[in-house]
């Protein structure tokens, strides 16, 4: 499975490193129950930075890219996003969901509204544009995505790799600066997941901060410029995916490697 | 895999026929259903015998042997001895055309009764605009305030040159749309409010929300209209009087809240959470995430239990009864108490019957309809 062939975004765009770091997970822990579920996580992701975080299933990759727009609740540590800290302040939770967006892995498009409406429904209520505006940014962005005719239709008309195309672009129309995706590509049929891998493939070449749970190690190795690997938890290892992929240090990482590797 | 493509193969080989004509249109379906061997045929003849009987028999009764009028004499008494002659083998509609004024508008002032008519369009017509899509907008609060003001000045008057009449003089099929329309009008957003409660993060809420359906739930409705008519009166400081009607609806309103707030909680369980999160993620606000996203997809969902709830409720709006409140079916009752027309019961329970099945079928028909328009982007 060959994510599409594209030059890598990360050479097109350089990396602002002077820049305040997007996101900053420090000391973090999470329980569910008794549970220990993130373990004293440490990241910053740089302002343009792509991330992708790949790990074996309960490894917590998810946990940790959901407290960064708190869909759920840290207990321990610290998570500032783009300046701001996560805390039970409402208005600071409101200003940073504004500026993350987040793709789901069974898409949650809204059923009812059609693609434009889903696409327009955020831009018109939270950022309060007017209605013509919003739909002329939401064509502009589905026009990106490559679906510009099925905006009419209901999300249930659409297949699975168009609808998670919808998702991007419905994120996308709230201009954020941060792009969370939550295993983008696990829900999909084979066929359908190069259509969204490329779409993302074309958004990081835009300079998006991308934070990417997936086990697509073709787009790791092609978009992203550290690969975070994760394991009961933890951070087990962080690196460049030349170096990550290659010369992998510790076993947890071997042996997630090969099972990944044998699957493909 | 080998055999799934043998499969196609065949299948895209060999040419498209349609079905023969013995297996589709209605004379299959007789055959299939009614005659498919010699027991479904004897049981389908016997049957259709014993239905073909029963309808003849009612026409007979309803129609054929029916009497539609009877003379009045000089002191306004009815002579009911044709009806009487009949013993059951014909209907005697009769009293109905002479007591339908009586069993529509109570103890309404006779000359009068061109108002409570009126009444009953108006809000027949209130029914009829809010179902119409294209006025579902905030057009429809000052449409409802307008006419349901209008409705009060009618039914009280004591202004514009109308005779005042005290409440205590309304009865039959206005009280009944009243008791109905106001009940559910109210109902229904305090139990979307209840179930959104019901699932709150603040505690308080919640318990108060639980508290509330439990209680109300637990007990009958016949129950909770003694406490609102006997009751409820002996706690209110001395002079202070709250109109009968009043505390009926109250009753009636909080009763079906709580009947309707479960349903809907039905709708917003059944949503799956992915929707809440991607609402949350996007920034939207929690009434903006409710009204926008939730409760659009979770009433939708909850239609016919909604109707089954709001059918019911229009029906049980005749409890009133035993706190001496003439609706109509009260009214109906009474309208035969009077010697003349004792014995003719089922002339009047039939009528009556009509008019609760009216309301009752239009409901659900609307509700039929509006369930497939809504849910059309289900449909691929």
């Amino acid at each position: 499975m060959s994510a599409a062939t594209e030059t890598p975004g990360h050479i097109a765009s350089a990396m602002r490193t002077d820049a305040p770091p997007a996101i900053v997970l420090d000391k973090v822990n999470k329980w569910f129950g008794a549970l220990h579920v993130l373990r004293d996580v440490d990241l910053q992701v740089a302002t343009g930075e792509r991330v992708v975080v790949c790990g074996p299933s309960g490894s917590g990759k998810s946990t940790m890219i959901r407290c960064i727009n708190r869909l759920e609740t840290h207990q321990e540590g610290r998570i500032i996003v783009d300046g701001i800290e996560l805390t039970d302040d409402i208005r600071a939770l409101d200003a940073i969901r504004r500026e993350v967006g987040m793709v789901f892995q069974s898409f949650n498009l809204f059923p009812h509204l059609t693609v434009l409406e889903n696409c327009t429904l955020a831009p018109i209520w939270v950022r309060r544009m007017p209605k013509k505006e919003a739909e002329e940014l939401a064509m502009e962005y589905l026009t990106r995505v490559k679906i510009p005719e099925q905006a009419r239709k209901y999300p249930g008309q659409l297949s699975g790799g168009q609808q998670q195309r919808v998702a991007i672009a419905r994120a996308l129309c709230m201009k954020p600066k941060i792009m969370l995706f939550d295993e983008p590509t696990s829900a999909l049929d084979p066929e359908m997941i190069k259509e969204v891998l490329d779409t993302m493939v074309m958004l990081a070449a835009t300079g998006m901060t991308m934070i990417v749970v997936t086990h697509e190690m073709g787009f790791a190795r092609q978009v992203a410029d550290r690969v975070v690997f994760m394991d009961q938890g933890e951070i087990v290892e962080v690196g460049t995916p030349e170096r990550i992929f290659a010369d992998p240090q510790t076993d947890r990482l071997k042996l997630f490697l090969s099972q990944i590797l044998r699957g493909h | 895999m080998s055999d799934i493509t043998a499969s196609t193969g065949v299948g895209a080989g060999s040419p498209r026929r349609s079905a023969p004509i013995t297996a589709i249109g209605p004379i299959a379906w007789l055959r299939a259903n009614l005659f498919s061997g010699w027991l479904s045929t004897a049981v389908t003849l016997a049957l259709g015998y014993l239905v073909m009987r029963a309808v003849l028999a009612f026409v007979d009764w309803a129609f054929v042997n029916a009497i539609w009028w009877v003379p009045v004499d000089a002191r306004g008494i009815a002579q009911t001895q044709a009806c009487r002659e009949l013993q059951g083998a014909g209907a005697c509609w009769a009293v109905v055309t002479e007591k339908h004024r009586f069993m529509l508008f109570g103890t309404y002032p006779y000359d009068e009764h061109w108002r409570p008519a009126l009444v009953c369009v108006l809000f027949v017509a209130l029914y009829i605009v809010s179902a119409m899509r294209r006025f579902w907008s905030w057009m429809l609060v000052p449409i409802w305030v307008g006419t349901l003001t209008v409705i009060g000045i009618l039914m009280w008057g004591g202004v514009f040159g109308l005779p005042y009449v005290p409440q205590e003089r309304w009865g039959g099929l206005p009280i009944t749309l009243i008791l109905a329309t106001f009940g559910l009008a109210f109902a229904f957003p305090l139990s979307i409010l209840v179930a959104l409660g019901r699932r709150s993060n603040l505690p308080a809420i919640k318990v108060l929300c639980v508290l509330y359906v439990e209680l109300i739930r637990g007990v009958p409705l016949i129950s909770l209209l003694f406490m609102a008519s006997v009751m409820f009166p002996l706690f209110l400081p001395e002079g202070m009087n709250i109109d009968k009607l009043l505390r009926a609806q109250i009753a009636i309103t909080l009763f079906a809240g709580a009947y309707l707030a479960e349903v809907v909680r039905g709708g917003l369980q059944a949503l799956p959470k992915g929707q809440y999160e991607a609402a949350d993620a996007m920034g939207l606000s929690y009434w903006q995430k409710t009204g926008l996203i939730i409760l659009p997809q979770a009433l939708r969902m909850v239609i016919p239990p909604l109707v089954n709830t709001f059918i019911g409720f229009f029906k049980d709006t005749s409890l009133v009864l035993i706190i001496g409140i003439f609706d109509l079916l009260t009214a109906a009752k009474t309208a035969i108490v009077e010697p003349a027309w004792q014995g003719f019961g089922v002339e009047v329970y039939v009528f009556v019957g009509l008019i609760y099945l009216a309301f009752c079928f239009a409901m659900s028909k609307y509700s039929q309809g509006l369930e497939a328009d809504l849910n059309r982007h289900r449909r691929r």
